[in-house]
């Protein structure tokens, strides 16, 4: 039996609401969507908030549309007219995974939705929250109990790394499904805070710290996602892990692609993660792939230079070696999917 | 202490509990609804699956305030009076449980899944049920069960007038089951 730590629980109606209840208890206060992930964190101790704001109450943080397109005509719409999908941060990755206009944009990314978990858990957790999802490693995510028999570590209560032994750096590494797809697909993220909204491309958003591994500050609330929408574009997602059931990702690839009729690729991104803290872009995918088809060889080149790049720690339960080895399996099978849509 | 008001199994029930209570420990302690298990109590197991709003949750990871407002039903509200649900008859005809813990649970993704989709493929099952683990490795009996109550729940469904299920199909029961 795993008790949760006392604590108030708000429930506010409107995103001003939310942020002042944030800002005015302050680092007593997280906020709550679906609870997926929080819920066990603090069951483990890891964050014992006194005040726990709900956001489930807020109706403009929901709803799926496309919004935009007045410049559908012409070759390059003029900035701010492109045609774009809106998910509202509280919409559940059940919904995501279903919902007809992501499943028929965004291929990639309601695949990713749908590999979240399991079904409870997707009925239950929410985009916005997957988004802002804690990282995860072998040393954090066990009862308080636990940690406190090897020593606690630097991401809660500690001093050292058991992963690395050395250093003041946190090798957690980032778990989330859904966010390597925004980053191919060059989603941006709306965040509600005390002075106002601002807009962040999702590529900015997450950075190497795995303590608190993105640039929403904690009294700001994920309210929305937008996603550019272009013909041509494909998309396609892969997911590592021990039982495809349940389990967080070992090692997640997501590739994006704009292609012409013809077949030949304008564009193409590919962004790996739960290797480190953050999701990674694969670099020099540009020059191997654009203006070309993607036929066997690309995707062997493309496959090597990913696998090149990534060196995983052993931060989750299983062998880092055997995680590097899938890169270049996982980038295959991504690829080969975008061949065939 | 708190007072949460909650309509479960079709009912009105209002219970002092902390603030800080699962809607699973609410259920189980508040309410003497101790049909939900309490297995991993973080979200791992789905022993602890109810239906909240038509969808499988888990409540042991759910703030019994979430459920404030919304219509919860747990295993002790699937049968019809002393009719059992057929999820719960074929489960019986078909051996699908061992030591039973799992089951509220895995009755619960069932019920949800066939309310939503009464013709559900073995796939399909399958893919409801991802969320609840059997430790006594019963899942194909599981899945037998499910299907044979979809069979019964869908021809209910597809059946022009609406009117109540057909009869439960004469079979005999698994060996070992009812002896």
């Amino acid at each position: 039996m795993l008790r949760l730590p006392p604590f108030r629980y708000h429930r506010p109606g409107t995103v001003d609401e939310a942020v002042a209840l944030l800002g005015e208890f302050g680092t007593e206060a997280m906020p709550i969507a679906g609870g997926t992930d929080l819920m066990p964190n603090m069951k483990h101790r890891l964050f014992t908030p006194a005040h726990v704001v709900s956001l489930r109450g807020i109706g403009a943080m929901r709803g799926i549309e496309v919004v935009g397109g007045r410049g559908a005509g012409s070759a390059t719409p003029a900035p701010g007219t492109e045609k774009v999908l809106r998910i509202g941060a509280l919409e559940t990755l059940a919904n995501v995974a279903a919902h007809p206009l992501v499943r028929r944009h965004f291929p990639g990314l309601a695949d990713a939705a749908g590999l979240v978990a399991g079904p409870q858990l997707r009925n239950m957790g929410t985009i916005g929250g997957n988004v802002c999802l804690d990282t995860r490693c072998t040393y954090y995510n066990q009862t308080s109990f636990w940690r406190s028999a090897l020593g606690y570590c630097l991401k809660k209560d500690g001093t050292v790394c058991h992963v690395t032994g050395v250093g003041r750096k946190c090798v957690a590494a980032h778990s989330a499904d859904t966010p390597p797809n925004l980053v191919a697909l060059g989603a941006s993220l709306t965040l509600a805070g005390p002075h106002g909204e601002r807009i962040m491309n999702a590529s900015d958003f997450f950075v190497t710290d795995g303590i608190w591994n993105t640039r929403r500050e904690p009294d700001e609330i994920l309210t929305g996602i937008t996603i550019p929408i272009a013909t041509g574009r494909r998309s396609a997602y892969r997911k590592l892990r021990q039982r495809n059931s349940i389990d967080f990702p070992l090692l997640s690839v997501a590739v994006a692609g704009d292609f012409e009729e013809t077949g030949t690729v304008k564009r193409l991104t590919g962004v790996v993660s739960a290797l480190g803290a953050r999701p990674r872009v694969l670099a020099g995918w540009s020059e191997l792939a654009v203006d070309g088809r993607l036929d066997g060889a690309t995707i062997d080149a493309l496959a090597q230079r990913a696998h090149a790049q990534c060196r995983p720690l052993d931060n989750l339960i299983v062998d880092a070696e055997w995680r590097r080895a899938m890169v270049p399996v996982y980038v295959r099978r991504a690829l080969e999917e975008l061949t065939e849509s | 202490m708190e007072v949460v008001r909650l309509r479960v199994n079709g009912d009105e029930r209002v219970c002092g509990v902390p603030a800080h209570y699962t809607l699973l420990e609410t259920l189980r302690y508040g309410l003497g609804l101790t049909g939900s298990k309490q297995g991993c109590d973080k979200g791992d197991c789905g022993a602890c699956t109810v239906i909240v709003d038509g969808r499988a949750i888990l409540s042991c990871i759910t703030p019994v305030w979430e459920a404030e407002g919304r219509e919860v039903r747990t295993v002790e509200g699937l049968a019809r009076g002393t009719e059992p649900h057929p999820v719960q008859d074929e489960f019986d005809l078909n051996g699908a449980a061992q030591c039973g813990f799992c089951t509220p649970g895995i009755l619960c993704s069932s019920v949800a899944l066939l309310d939503r989709n009464p013709t559900p493929t073995r796939e399909e099952i399958r893919a409801a049920l991802a969320g609840n683990l059997c430790r006594c490795t019963g899942y194909a009996k599981i899945y037998d069960a499910v299907e044979a109550a979809a069979t019964r729940v869908g021809g209910e469904a597809r059946r022009p007038d609406g009117a109540g299920p057909g009869p439960a199909p004469k079979r005999t029961p698994a060996r070992g089951v009812g002896v």
